[in-house]
């Protein structure tokens, strides 16, 4: 990491964040915990709470096994109607590293699409990450998701 | 066919006497809605607004829902409650645009007109005029014109508000079974843990008929089921106050050794399922009555949860006939200690929209409602465990849906 170029470290940034949207674009939701290290912290909050510095979740997993419980609860005991995502990331946002992780900052937007065939803005809102390299390339040690779309249609069983 | 006192509501025929069977229309008639908004959330009945943990101090407020009228709820420098409509008696404006907030007193953005934190007005800008031109005519009277005031009453932490003049006493309207189990979940200074908001399309009363459901809950939520949280064949009890307006139901973790033969020709329990982090799931006991899960349904707008160590209220606010929000605050205690927090946290994963027990009601009712809209004179079925509104020892019923039906009826001006 330290022998990386600012450029080249943005560049290895971009190829995770845009493999990660589109693992869950392409609903390869299996390989979904794969971008995380072990001992990961993986949170989706709603900016209401955020801002007020709330602990309240709509999803908090503290190990990769969690977001594998998930991905297996999704397919095999959650009930929902079935839809696509597709993510619209930008301004991604190489903060710097700190205690060996590159913090990284970027805006998404996710499209759901519905088996009837219309498209709704399902949610919106920033990742907050810590990315460390690993023997695997780089992973997520730590991947906060603030949304601002914080009064959910309906339910959010697919993660963003 | 049973005469119906209204004639508002005379185009709508309940099939039979009793809750056991609801037309449909009860779901989709704007006038059924509009009707609903005056005799029920604005008659007499208590709405759940706020915990009073979300407003400790002096000057804080909350804007929330009493039906679908906007109302902010206060505390006054003397620490007193109020609520009042937020609409200015000026001209109509929404006198707090956030969500809650501390302030000395409500300014309207309008033309400033301002109000103490009890609602009373206290300035109007040009009152007398400028430089003897203009002014508010000279018989205006300042105590005319304060904002318009609700009732408003705490038990145990948890705030209503009524527009009823006539309505009893909060204890009363919630009686004995429901005040009991509110104070056992609030039996010590409670930490609002944060929101979550849910918009479903679908009419609230789906939701209600859903808190109500002991049938459902192993069978739709596989989760639940799978993992002992909930199963039917659990101790458990469905219970009313005695109006039938209030419910409850209870289950006991633990307590179903043996029986999951019953589940073995349904969808719903999955063996081959297992947590490869189960700390999702481990937790403390809490109380010492050995029951791991309550659902308290308060008419009209309230549900109490404890789902294992989950804590939460969640407020029901309908938004026309077709859609509703529901408001989930969590809390947890305020001497919970940092290993009580994360269980807290992780057992979070379990509620709300994208809860792994809950968030199948929400599409629950989207499909009730997608699929009634062209029928509002067919009706439901309603008959589980005997097709009365009755308490039962056990799980394997439909009673508390029937007495929610029945209770409304009344209220609503449809013959019993
Ligand atoms: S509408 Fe509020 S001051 Fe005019
Ligand atoms: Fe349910």
């Amino acid at each position: 990491m330290a022998a990386l170029t600012p450029v080249e470290l943005h560049y290895h940034v971009n190829k995770l964040l845009s493999q990660y949207v589109e693992c869950i674009d392409d609903d390869r939701l299996e390989e979904w915990p794969d971008f995380f290290v072990e001992d990961c912290l993986y949170q989706v909050v709603s900016r209401e709470n955020a801002d007020r510095g709330l602990p309240t979740a709509a999803m908090y997993c503290d190990s990769r096994g969690m977001l594998a419980d998930r991905v297996v609860a999704l397919r095999h005991a959650n009930i929902y109607a079935r839809h696509y995502y597709r993510h619209i990331l930008s301004n991604v946002d190489v903060k710097g590293v700190q205690d060996g992780a590159i913090v990284v900052h970027s805006n998404y937007l996710v499209l759901q699409t519905l088996v009837e065939g219309d498209t709704k803005v399902f949610s919106a809102g920033k990742y907050l990450d810590r990315i460390v390299s690993t023997a695997d390339g780089l992973r997520f040690a730590r991947r906060v998701v603030v949304f601002d779309t914080y009064r959910i249609p309906n339910l959010l069983v697919t993660p963003l | 066919m049973n005469a119906i006192r209204d004639p508002a509501l005379g185009h709508l025929a309940w099939p039979a006497a009793g809750g056991s069977r609801v037309p449909f229309g009860v779901f989709t008639d704007p006038a059924v809605y509009e009707l609903e908004q005056q005799r029920l959330f604005r008659g007499e009945s208590w709405s759940f607004v706020a915990l009073e943990a979300e407003i400790p101090n002096s000057g804080d407020y909350k804007t929330t829902f009493v039906g679908d009228s906007p109302v902010v709820i206060s505390r006054a420098e003397d620490g007193s409650l109020h609520a009042y409509v937020n609409r200015c008696a000026h001209r109509g404006a929404a006198i707090c645009r956030e969500l809650r907030g501390n302030v000395q007193n409500h300014l309207c953005v309008y033309h400033q007109w301002a109000y103490d934190l009890k609602g009373n007005l206290i300035g109007v800008p040009f009152r007398r005029g400028l430089n003897g031109q203009g002014g508010m005519p000279a018989d205006f009277d300042m105590k005319q014109h304060g904002l318009q005031k609700l009732r408003v009453q705490a038990l145990a932490g948890l705030v209503f508000a009524t527009f009823s003049e006539s309505v009893e006493p909060l204890e009363d309207y919630l009686g004995p079974m429901p005040r009991q189990a509110i104070e056992r979940i609030m039996s010590r200074p409670i930490k609002v843990l944060g929101d979550q908001r849910q918009f479903v399309a679908g009419n609230w009363k789906l939701y209600a008929e859903n808190t109500r459901d002991p049938y459902h809950a192993s069978l739709l939520h596989l989760f639940h089921c799978t993992f002992g949280l909930y199963r039917s064949s659990q101790k458990g009890v469905s219970v009313m106050d005695a109006k039938h307006r209030h419910s409850m139901l209870t289950a006991m973790r633990g307590t179903d050794d043996g029986k999951l033969e019953d589940y073995q020709d349904t969808r719903t329990y999955n063996a081959d399922f297992v947590l490869s982090d189960p700390s999702l799931l481990a937790g403390r006991q809490e109380f010492d009555d050995g029951v791991t899960l309550v659902i308290l349904a308060v008419f009209p707008n309230l549900v109490v949860q404890q789902i294992s160590n989950t804590l939460a209220v969640r407020q029901i606010i309908p938004r026309g006939v077709d859609k509703f929000e529901l408001v989930w605050t969590q809390f947890g205690y305020a001497d919970d200690d940092a290993d009580m927090d994360l269980i807290r946290n992780k057992q979070g994963n379990l509620i709300g929209p994208a809860g792994l027990v809950s968030m199948e009601d929400g599409e629950a009712v989207e499909i009730v409602h997608r699929s009634i809209i062209r029928d509002q004179d067919k009706s439901s079925y309603i008959a589980m465990g005997g097709e009365q509104a009755k308490d039962a020892q056990h799980l394997v019923t439909e009673g508390s849906i029937i007495g929610f039906w029945e209770y409304y009826r009344e209220i609503m001006g449809w013959a019993a």
